[in-house]
């Protein structure tokens, strides 16, 4: 078993970068991109747990959010598409019809 | 151990999800194979048959349910489980006829006739002309039903996050395919799916400290190292807090209730009207679960940020509401403002013997009779017309008890359930969850909760004069602008059918709540 502590540090540096990006990025495919890196740095964080616990269940975990990650990206690729596909614009900023 | 063990399924249990998830994919086959014209009929007969039959499922296993562990432990068959998804199932079904709504305009649905087609260009014009529909709404719809289903009886963290993105994914597509006003519906979706995805990430970076403090993804296992103390609690206060931002955006709460009212008001209200009550059924049942079964021993950690996340959330979305002259938008604060109610039964957790069985039967029955009320209101919003399609501002709503007193007189009872007058679902909801929360001690929250109720009850007061007692404006011809007042459409049977059921729900389960609360009863608790 080797110490996970160094790969659980890299985890949540990524999970702050990807949740930082979320909130100062316009650009919702920027943004989106970010999501996912929150998502991976979930993953590295599990893999690393099941190294430590020396069971499967943080690897099987895993591979669902990789599934669950591509699921989003169909979805989400498609909203944005259309976002911009009518307003020319992918920036989340223009998208302020709906307020208070 | 060598080589793979298939996994035992209880198929008895869980066809009716099967069911579900197995229409759903006959409906995609159906959009792939059937010609366009039978599409509609067919879908709308498909979905309803499925649900139906899962839903005689559900009742005959909920007649005699032995509380188990099944699916290798993935999901949890128990009394409240079942309950849960009766509830989501009879949502279901009301929703489907909404979706199935095609009277009020001029034959077509409230979903837009070629997602595609960008808003204003020829594409979208030839769409309309040819009267096209997106048929593809019913089997998204299964699919959500089926993630709402797996929610609340998910047995580890798994099955919880997989569950949480099936029910999502549907739902921000769903959001964003309205047929008119599709700018706003568009920015809804991405608003909806761009904090939905971000509240995943949170959920199931959760997720995995909760597992790195655990050793396990199993619910029962993570309560039992909880009980005796694992190795670092810090892992474990991180994790439950990361896992309750995902679960408190699902439901709507304060400070994670931004993307409520956007999403209430931009959604086709067929959408807005399941969505409301499935969502927040499947959601509550899930955090429930996830509170009760996993972490209800480190109460004394939770149950505090529990009840400042409800106060906040009470009065947030009594106070907002008040300003609001959208109907929609009204309904979506109202909306946040019973997040918070739910919240107070839940921190009522420690009330009776102690292990939550008594704050789960106050909060079920609460849902039951908020879900009833709040698709009979968002069902009578998309009656209420004028040119321009629905007419959702409170200018265009006055004095509408003069032109349908039908109408309007629904519309206040739907209200006044909301608010928690007797004689209505509502009030009996109320009455439960503030009581388990007072007898938990949790008496500050309870003083709170009933300082938000008063302050609804004025907003739906004033709405309900708006409707009967303030004269509609004159009339005022510009340049063809449309007229100034809505008129009422008369929708098809599926609605109507909807609309009385909701309306006879809340009133019996206001005047003779007996029944169903001797139901909830004997569901018992959540097995641990």
């Amino acid at each position: 078993m080797t110490d996970v502590t160094p790969y659980l540090i890299v985890s949540a540096v990524l999970f702050s970068i990807g949740a930082t990006g979320v909130l100062i990025r316009r650009n919702a495919i920027v943004v989106f991109m970010c999501i996912e890196l929150m998502l991976n740095a979930a993953n590295l964080s599990l893999v690393s747990f099941s190294n430590l616990h020396g069971n499967l269940e943080g690897q099987v975990t895993a591979f669902f959010v990789m599934v669950v990650a591509a699921a989003e990206v169909v979805i989400g690729l498609a909203i944005i598409m259309t976002i911009f596909r009518s307003r020319r614009s992918a920036s989340i900023d223009d998208a302020s019809l709906l307020k208070w | 151990m060598n080589g793979f063990v298939s996994p035992h399924l209880e198929y008895s249990l869980l066809w009716p999800i099967f069911v579900v998830f197995g229409v759903a994919c006959v409906g995609i086959l159906v959009e792939a194979f059937a010609p366009r014209e039978r599409r509609y009929a067919t879908q709308v007969a498909l979905t309803l048959i499925g649900l139906v039959i899962a839903l005689v499922r559900v009742i005959i296993i909920g007649v005699d349910v032995t509380p188990r562990t099944v699916a290798e432990g993935a999901l949890v068959v128990d009394g409240p489980g079942v309950f849960l998804w009766g509830v989501i199932l009879v949502v279901a079904i009301a929703g489907v006829l909404l979706f199935a709504e095609r009277q009020l305009d001029t034959g077509v649905s409230a979903f837009a006739g070629q997602a595609a087609a960008l808003p204003g260009t020829a594409a979208e014009r030839t769409a309309a002309q040819q009267g096209l529909d997106h048929t593809e709404v019913y089997p998204l719809l299964l699919f959500a039903v089926g993630g709402m289903m797996l929610f609340p009886v998910a047995g580890d963290l798994l099955m919880l996050f997989v569950a949480l993105e099936v029910l999502s994914l549907p739902l921000y597509l769903l959001v964003g395919l309205a047929r008119r006003r599709r700018l706003l519906s568009q920015e809804a979706a991405l608003k909806y799916f761009l904090l939905g995805a971000f509240s995943s990430g949170f959920f199931i970076y959760g997720i995995s400290l909760v597992y790195g403090y655990a050793g396990t993804m199993d619910l029962a296992g993570i309560g039992d190292v909880v009980q005796h103390g694992g190795a670092n609690h810090g892992l474990l206060i991180a994790g439950m807090g990361l896992m309750a931002v995902g679960l408190l955006f699902k439901v709507g709460a304060v400070p994670f209730h931004s993307w409520t009212p956007d999403v209430y008001q931009g959604a086709p209200t067929a959408v807005t009207a399941w969505m409301s009550a499935a969502t927040k059924v499947a959601a509550f049942g899930a955090l429930l679960r996830l509170f009760v079964v996993a972490f209800g021993h480190d109460r004394l950690t939770w149950q505090p940020v529990m009840g400042a996340v409800a106060i906040a959330t009470m009065l947030f979305g009594a106070a907002i509401a008040v300003v609001q002259t959208d109907v929609k938008r009204m309904l979506a604060y109202s909306a946040i403002a019973h997040t918070g109610f739910l919240l107070t039964g839940m921190i009522g957790f420690t009330a009776g013997d102690g292990d939550g069985t008594d704050a789960t039967h106050a909060i079920l029955f609460y849902l039951l009779a908020y879900s009833v009320a709040t698709i009979g209101a968002f069902a009578l919003v998309s009656v209420v017309r004028d040119s321009n399609g629905e007419a959702t501002d409170f200018g265009k709503w006055t004095g509408l008890g003069k032109r349908s007193p039908l109408v309007a007189g629904l519309f206040t009872l739907f209200l006044f359930s909301m608010a928690g007058l007797p004689l209505t679902g509502g009030f009996i909801g109320k009455w439960e969850v503030f009581t388990v929360a007072l007898r938990a001690g949790y008496w500050p929250v309870v003083v709170v909760a009933i300082a938000a109720s008063i302050v609804s009850v004025f907003f739906y007061v004033r709405f309900v004069l708006l409707l009967f007692f303030t004269q509609a404006q004159k009339e005022v011809v510009t340049g063809g602008e449309g007229t100034t007042t809505a008129v009422v459409a008369v929708p098809a049977w599926g609605s109507i059918v909807v609309i009385g059921a909701c309306a006879l729900a809340t009133v019996l389960l206001g005047v003779v709540p007996d029944p169903v609360l001797q139901l909830i009863e004997n569901a018992g608790s959540f097995i641990r």
